[in-house]
């Protein structure tokens, strides 16, 4: 080989090895908590480590729905003026918790966000999109005090309500901001030509801007979804022992029961696996939205 | 924007108007509702009375808050300087052609995305002194153990490691995002001339994405300083006080000891401190784009 072939050799294996060290540390905490969950107890703390199971197991999956109310299920009485009408179905567990708080919460913030995005880009309200942005970056702790007491007065705490309320601090800013970049970004002369032509800013906002904003929305969704499904101190003040949401469940499960690994590497898996999935089928999506958001909330 | 452009702008405030409500609700009626609590002697169960600033002339003398302060300082230079130095190194590599890109790309954002209770979880399984597989591998390539999170000196680093795997991928993003806007032809006029990657890297990549790098200092400056999750997870603000930072202070001074306003008092500092930088983010945000 001649010398500038072989230079380019080492540049291209240095640059794989470089890719490799990047790519490395991620994969390895996954795939550890991964190899955590598959094996038994006696492999997960035994000195040197099992790297790779000898005895692939999914009973740490099968203990975690055992002992915890991923979902619960029972029949319970519809009072009303002090006497029982009816039995309806009620659900009930962590996960049910989680769906509940964080679908609601980036729902309405869907339905309050979109249109103020619209609003925002149009009429290029700088002093409104500076305070979503101070709202973006404020700690999420911060507002937890006043809401907390005002939740306690108005008698709230342990039901889901003050949960989902408070993670509208965390979706409505997210959704708000990744819509005025996408409302600027879209050309104005679609809705001026249909303004010109008699409509109302309300029909160029529902069947002009709004479909071709569609991407926007979809990246808004996922942003806002992972966001307040990911929150932790939040539902750690506010939750009640039957309100807990899924990653306050999984930490509860290190400090309060017996530790053992198995079962809570498998319980972090299984908490963060939805979040995971998405990321992996939409990365396209959220890559454009964090680059354009550029800060996570909470 | 015409004559057309300006009549109709003042005709959107109705959108405004739903999420106006609710931003009033959850965000700026907690922000005046913690000034009013931050002058009150406050305790949850007890009686409220007007204290004035005695509040804050407590966090000037009360060596624990203080401690905090410095804490935090030091875990966010931390925070801030290794996640900045990665990020704009894995950028330029994620910027070139190579084969699987996508898919490596991917795996290198998971751990931002990821529920930092999960992987805090992971973490504090791996660095468990005598079973973690941390001092597994460090100490089957020769170097001694380490205590991790259980020993005063170690524990802010290693929070500080655990916060660098995590949030190097969003400095990445943001650079790459600036590395794609790049124009090609002063590469080409430098290659003529025979600069050395480095030289059109140092002389012309870094004074052009520098715009970008600023907007990345300035998110992970005010995300290091309002890390929560990590710390509560890992360390629980010890050992003793040792990685007790302002954010943890904070929480523990409303929801463990209910010191209502005295914790307003630190939310009111802390907000100031945020709004300082997020100002510095508005700006160099306008003049990235």
């Amino acid at each position: 080989m001649k010398p500038h072939q072989i230079r380019r050799l080492f540049g291209r294996i240095g640059f794989g090895l470089s890719v490799f060290a990047l790519v490395s540390p991620a994969l390895l905490v996954f795939l550890w908590m991964l190899s955590l969950s598959l094996k038994n107890e006696l492999d997960n703390t035994s000195f040197p480590p099992v790297f790779i199971p000898t005895h692939f197991t999914f009973q740490n999956f099968i203990d975690v729905f055992e002992k915890n109310d991923f979902v619960t299920f029972e029949w319970s009485d519809f009072d009303l003026f002090g006497r029982t009408w009816f039995q309806m179905p009620s659900l009930g567990g962590y996960l049910y918790n989680s769906v509940v708080v964080s679908f609601g919460a980036t729902g309405l913030a869907l339905l309050f966000g979109v249109p103020a995005g619209f609003g925002i880009a149009k009429s290029k309200a700088q002093k409104a999109a500076a305070l979503i942005m101070i709202a973006r970056v404020t700690p999420g702790l911060s507002y937890l005090v006043p809401l907390f007491l005002m939740f306690q007065w108005l008698g709230m705490v342990g039901t889901l309500t003050p949960l989902l309320i408070t993670h509208l601090v965390i979706t409505v800013p997210i959704v708000v901001w990744v819509m005025i970049g996408f409302f600027e970004g879209l050309p104005n002369e679609l809705e001026e030509a249909a303004l010109v032509d008699g409509a109302t800013i309300w029909q160029a906002f529902r069947y002009i801007a709004l479909p071709l904003a569609r991407p926007g929305i979809v990246v808004a969704t996922i942003l806002a979804f992972i966001f307040s499904w990911n929150n932790f101190i939040f539902g750690v003040v506010l939750a009640g022992r039957e309100t807990r949401t899924l990653p306050v469940a999984v930490y509860n499960v290190l400090t309060f029961e017996e530790v053992s690994w198995g079962p809570l590497a498998a319980a972090a898996l299984l908490v963060t696996l939805p979040v995971l999935v998405l990321t992996l089928l939409m990365q396209k999506e959220i890559v454009a939205g964090l680059t354009a958001g550029g800060v996570k909330g909470g | 924007m015409g004559l057309r452009g300006r009549n109709y702008a003042r005709q959107y405030w109705p959108f405004l108007v739903p999420a106006g409500v609710v931003v009033f609700a959850v965000i700026v009626f907690p922000w005046i509702f913690t000034l009013y609590m931050s002058t009150m002697e406050w305790h949850v169960g007890g009686n409220i009375t007007f204290n004035g600033l005695a509040n804050y002339k407590r966090l000037l003398t009360d060596d624990r808050f203080l401690w905090s302060v410095v804490r935090t300082l030091y875990f966010t230079a931390m925070a801030v300087f290794f996640p900045v130095v990665l990020g704009i190194a894995a950028a330029v590599c994620f910027h070139k052609e190579f084969p699987f890109r996508g898919l490596a790309r991917t795996i290198f954002i998971l751990p931002m995305m990821a529920t930092p209770v999960a992987i805090a979880l992971v973490w504090t399984m791996m660095f468990h002194p005598q079973l973690g597989v941390l001092n597994y591998l460090l100490t089957s390539v020769g170097l001694p153990a380490s205590q991790w999170q259980y020993s005063p000196g170690t524990v802010i680093p290693t929070l500080v490691m655990v916060e660098t795997w995590q949030w190097t991928p969003l400095v990445m993003l943001i650079v790459l995002g600036g590395l794609a806007s790049l124009p090609i032809d002063p590469y080409e006029a430098a290659r003529i001339d025979g600069a050395s990657p480095w030289e059109s890297f140092r002389h012309i990549t870094l004074p052009l994405v520098w715009p970008h790098i600023m907007v990345a200092l300035v998110i992970r400056t005010i995300d290091a300083l309002k890390s929560l999750d990590i710390i509560f997870v890992i360390s629980n603000g010890g050992p003793g006080t040792s990685s007790e930072t302002m954010n943890y202070l904070l929480y523990l001074e409303a929801f463990s000891f209910y010191d209502i306003g005295y914790a307003s008092a630190i939310v009111v500092v802390f907000f100031v401190i945020i709004l300082l930088i997020s100002m510095l983010l508005f700006t160099s945000r306008r003049q990235a784009y």
